[in-house]
């Protein structure tokens, strides 16, 4: 039997009062490109930061490759080796350059030297395409160059699963195309992937599995194919009528 | 700053035409007695600036000590951090170096310790104590004005809170740390005059025990003070020199 890289059981999260999360139910099988789309304030971004225990969830189990995330040291290693994530805002350190964003996790987390750590981030800066900026700082790139870096950096911890929070919403659209590139080689070469993204067209190409949330839940599932041709609830006719419509 | 120094100059001019009001021979250095009496003054010097650095010394760690635990998001830990800094920033400066010097002893006596604090620890663990506080909020401001995104990026490259402390936050809120801690340590430099009053031979006490013998409290102070202020200004072009070199390294 094959293991589910990530499974959500029954999730709920509150923010204060504020139910953000209500019995999420959600499998994600080793080398399935998943897809999360819905409204702004569905919960879409929290699914995946509960993921990596950027937040704490309040009930359910969240297991990542097997290991039930209770927030222990032992869950957290897992998700240490495991996940990587890339943020919306980026999220670059912006007092070290390229090169020392991509060696500081491999060096300093898992103990590697400085000439292996080098030689896998170039790797991962050739995978990106911009192996010429290693010794540049963030903010002498551009937009689509800085997620091209925070993908590299991710993929320097070598994770079986990667998560995209809405990767290319901060970016200029003539930036978008040469992100969502590098995410579909990505997923082209095999990584498990959850990605958070309006970019429709980007989903159909890649996703195996659709996920449309509003309000919190997890609204409707099923193939691109079935998804956007033939969608079963109401509310994902409606959202998808809207963002299509331009 | 220019007025302040032409009205100091004409003071002192002003001072050498009546000698009924002014008597600078005291402190003259062409005459003997008066070359004595500077040098006994400035030989205060030193122990001001040592006692100022290594209370400042001290309360740079310990601030860091106590800002930490207001980071945190139990709120149990941030009462730690809470308590410490409302009741040392409540405490007026001399009633605690009279408890440290005077009171502390006793405490350490009834617990069978024999331990006496000289006038210049006694100082030195007050100043330091009192000034943690400030520190403790400089800190803190400056690490919460980095980006939350900084954190949760070091954590899912594997960071441990001690190593994102060290490697991620550290090293961009110091830009934002240092020039106010500078700023601080200038008001250590001031708060450093109440040594005096335990008997710490520095520039304040000297000037105390010039006065009681030469009956001359205008000059002896108004040295005094200008030996202050060229001590602060020297620390604050330092200062300034620091803020331009962290302002031109953020834009680079």
């Amino acid at each position: 039997m094959t293991q589910d890289a990530i499974e959500m059981i029954d999730v709920d999260k509150w923010f204060g009062d504020f139910q953000v999360l209500k019995g999420i139910n959600f499998h994600v099988k080793s080398g399935d490109k998943v897809v999360i789309c819905g409204p702004s304030g569905s919960g879409k971004s929290t699914v995946v930061r509960c993921i990596n225990r950027l937040e704490a969830h309040q009930k359910g189990v969240i297991k990542i490759g097997g290991v039930v995330q209770d927030g222990s040291a032992a869950a957290l290693e897992a998700i240490g080796s495991e996940v990587g994530m890339v943020f919306q805002q980026f999220n670059l350190f912006p007092h070290l350059t390229v090169m020392e964003n991509l060696v500081l996790g491999p060096m300093k987390a898992r103990g590697m030297t400085r000439k292996d750590a080098e030689a896998r981030a170039m790797k991962y800066l050739d995978r990106v395409h911009i192996p010429e900026q290693a010794h540049k700082r963030p903010s002498q790139l551009s937009g689509g160059q800085q997620q091209r870096v925070a993908i590299a950096r991710s993929l320097c911890m070598e994770p079986k699963v990667m998560l995209f929070d809405e990767p290319t919403s901060a970016l200029d659209p003539e930036m978008i195309s040469e992100v969502l590139d590098v995410i579909v080689e990505l997923a082209d070469e095999g990584m498990t992937m959850v990605v958070v993204t309006h970019e429709m067209g980007f989903a159909r190409k890649v996703a195996d599995q659709m996920v449309f949330m509003d309000a919190g839940e997890i609204v409707e599932t099923g193939t691109p194919e079935d998804f956007f041709t033939a969608p079963k609830s109401k509310r994902t006719q409606t959202f998808l009528k809207q963002i299509l419509q331009h | 700053m220019r007025a302040f120094l032409s009205l100091a100059a004409l003071l002192v001019l002003s001072g050498c035409g009546s000698s009924d009001i002014w008597g600078w021979y005291v402190v003259n250095p062409m005459t003997p007695t008066g070359w004595v009496n500077i040098k006994f003054l400035v030989n205060g010097m030193g122990a001001t600036i040592l006692l100022s650095v290594i209370a400042a010394s001290i309360s740079i760690m310990l601030g860091l000590l106590v800002a930490l635990p207001g980071l945190s998001e139990r709120r149990r830990i941030r009462a730690i951090n809470r308590v410490y800094v409302e009741i040392i920033r409540a405490i007026p400066l001399l009633p605690m170096l009279f408890w440290v010097f005077y009171g502390l002893p006793i405490v350490f006596k009834s617990m069978g310790l024999n331990i006496q604090i000289d006038p210049f620890w006694g100082a030195v663990i007050t100043l330091a104590l009192s000034d943690s506080a400030f520190t403790a909020e400089i800190y803190r401001a400056g690490i919460q004005s980095i980006a939350k995104g900084q954190a949760e990026a070091a954590k899912t490259v594997g960071l441990n809170y001690l190593k994102t402390m060290r490697y991620v936050i550290l090293p961009q809120a110091i830009r934002r740390i240092l020039p106010p801690l500078a700023n601080q340590f200038i008001y250590i430099v001031k708060m450093s005059a109440f040594a005096s009053v335990i008997g710490m031979q520095e520039l304040t006490r000297r000037a105390n025990e010039l006065v009681v013998t030469e009956y001359r409290p205008l000059e002896i102070y108004s040295l005094l003070i200008v030996e202050y202020l060229v001590l602060v200004l020297i620390i604050s072009a330092g200062v300034r020199r620091l803020e331009r070199k962290m302002g031109s390294d953020e834009r680079g």
